[in-house]
């Protein structure tokens, strides 16, 4: 079976985030890059269906600052081969990197046609565009999302859950062929040691692929900032004893102590 | 006069989701900015009763077909695109809900026509539109102008509130034709409920929740603590429950529940949209987190930017104090 990843770095959010001189974008200067986590539960999820049936497994991201560190640690999970698509700006949005990526992968040798195609059923940047439809959609491929549970039965047929609200999960059937928008996997992202991430770094390679942007931008950011709100919390301050007694001070006057 | 408003109306077993009316309300206040229609467009099977309840808008087009029973992002994306294609709106709120998250990228890809997501607010500018949208789970916010039109729209929950999205008027309502798909490689065969017997968090006056920052298993029992000495019990965010921390039925969020305690706890939950959209309507928010940027002091009612590890063993101290 032949699974392809397809993987993007987004900001880390536990970092101070920072808004560029132009008012409308990222400051880059002391931006961190991470894994989109749910990206990274679809690639667990290849894993273990290649440990279950035998096959390969391909992973695809866009150039991104940290990307390499990424893609290495993926071969020493237990991918075949890690990809890049280059020539795309930072900063490009959702939609485009991910056309440019959809398109670039009939360059990748030996690559297409997949079986399955996995990725993470959202991440926190995608403001004009979701990656698994839109590659789905250019490949005229079935699309399923916040999908927690996948595995393939004989005779090329898919299963999966689908998460709907009230912890009700929908069971399906897919056709492959797939796109499958990864919500979680069966299990948490495998831990791989140091050493095994290095000896990758030594050993394996990152094939790269020229992506040609498509240009236009169907959605202009024309201002960026921090969220404003009405009405922020008011902030306890002080020692950690009498924060405390503040709070314990604000639920007996509402009957809750 | 331009082309439609559309609300992609969301119905799940049998009933229409508050956030349509929300999706309704902020749609009447675009269509009339702009001097166009409002047009909600309801899939379903047996819906006719459904359509009528959606009176704010002018016109309710429902396709009654058993294909749509179910909402299934790949079936409904098509009919809808067909009849967008048809019809011509310029602008389509979609719900950002999970019922509806497949339909907020698949429609726009289908079409071939600009996503704005995550979207709280649109206002009319002009000749065209502006959205406020949060991003990069809620640590900012921007103002984005889609270049062309149409425009799909993904709309967080609580853009509007429901009840200025309902009327008692009955709309106009035309049954369309939206072609059912006979085949289109996903088929839902049935639902998995929630596994019975653990806490129904729903029904809980207090929640103790905690997120990410509890840092481990290990330290749950300081939450358990807390909630038994007010007289609660302990939910999460998404990602203690990935971390098996804590079982599905007491997530709290967009998967999970929707809570409404006189009291909610938050300990180190960052405040994500998901996991804000299911206890943004306690009563009473208190949380705990290292960050004083995070987000989930934006819905709190008190902060504490400390480390909920050093925190709550002092808080549950003064409790018992308070209680003796």
């Amino acid at each position: 079976m032949k699974t392809l990843v397809l993987l993007k770095m987004v900001p880390d959010v536990v970092e101070e985030l920072e808004v560029a001189g132009d008012g409308a974008s990222l400051s880059r200067d002391f931006l961190r890059l991470i894994i989109n986590e749910r990206d990274e539960n679809a690639l667990e999820q290849a894993l273990i269906l290649k440990e279950r049936h035998q096959g390969t497994v391909t992973v695809v991201a866009p150039d991104a600052p940290e990307v390499d560190d990424v893609l290495y640690t993926a071969l020493a999970r237990g991918a075949d081969r890690v990809v890049k698509v280059t020539g795309l700006e930072e900063g490009v949005g959702s939609a485009e990197a991910t056309v440019t990526v959809a398109a670039a992968l009939s360059s990748v040798a030996g690559l297409l046609p997949v079986d399955l195609i996995l990725t993470g059923c959202q991440a926190i940047d995608d403001l004009d565009g979701l990656v698994g439809p839109l590659v789905a959609h250019q490949l005229g491929l079935p699309y399923v999302g916040i999908v927690t549970g996948l595995d393939v039965h004989p005779g090329g047929m898919g299963r999966c859950l689908r998460e709907y609200p009230g912890g009700v999960r929908g069971s399906f059937e897919l056709d492959l062929p797939a796109v499958v928008g990864i919500q979680g996997a069966e299990k948490p992202p495998r831990y791989v040691p140091i050493a095994k991430v290095r000896a990758a770094m030594t050993s394996g390679t990152i094939e790269t692929v020229a992506g040609s942007p498509p240009g236009a931008l169907p959605l202009r950011v024309v201002e960026m900032k921090k969220p404003e709100v009405a009405e922020r919390a008011e902030m306890i301050a002080g020692g950690l004893d009498d924060i405390a007694s503040r709070v314990c001070e604000i639920l007996a006057g509402r009957g809750l102590l | 006069m331009p082309g439609a408003v559309w609300v992609i109306a969301e119905q799940w077993r049998g009933g229409l989701s508050e956030v349509t009316y929300e999706l309704l309300a902020l749609g009447r206040q675009i269509a009339d900015d702009r001097g166009a229609a409002l047009e909600a467009v309801l899939l379903g099977s047996g819906v006719v009763g459904l359509a009528e309840s959606l009176g704010l808008a002018d016109r309710v087009l429902y396709a009654d077909s058993p294909a749509f029973a179910e909402p299934v992002g790949e079936v409904g994306s098509r009919a809808l695109a067909a009849l967008a294609t048809e019809r011509k709106p310029t602008v389509v709120l979609v719900p950002i809900t999970n019922v509806s998250w497949d339909l907020v990228g698949l429609l726009p890809a289908r079409l071939g026509v600009p996503l704005v997501n995550f979207c709280m607010d649109v206002a009319a500018v002009g000749d065209g539109l502006e959205a406020r949208c949060l991003v990069f789970g809620g640590k900012m916010e921007v103002r984005a102008v889609p270049e062309s039109e149409p425009v799909v729209i993904g709309v967080l929950p609580g853009a509007r509130r429901a009840d200025a999205g309902r009327s008692t008027k009955r709309p106009e309502v035309e049954p369309v034709a939206a072609p059912a798909p006979e085949t289109c490689g996903v088929r839902l065969l049935g639902y998995e409920e929630p596994e019975a017997g653990d806490i129904d968090i729903t029904q809980q006056e207090v929640l103790v929740s905690v997120g990410r920052g509890l840092q481990g298993q290990a330290n749950l029992d300081l939450a358990e603590e807390l909630a038994e000495l007010l007289g609660g019990a302990v939910s999460a965010s998404r990602p203690a429950v990935d971390m098996g921390w804590l079982p599905m039925t007491r997530q709290v969020g967009k998967s999970g529940m929707l809570v409404k305690p006189k009291l909610y706890i938050a300990l180190g939950i960052s405040g994500a949209p998901e996991h804000v959209e299911g206890m943004k309507d306690a009563a009473l928010i208190v949380a705990v987190n290292t960050d004083p940027g995070a987000p989930i002091f934006n819905v709190a009612h008190y902060g504490v930017a400390e480390d909920l590890l050093e925190f709550v063993p002092v808080l549950i101290d003064k409790v018992k104090e308070h209680k003796s």
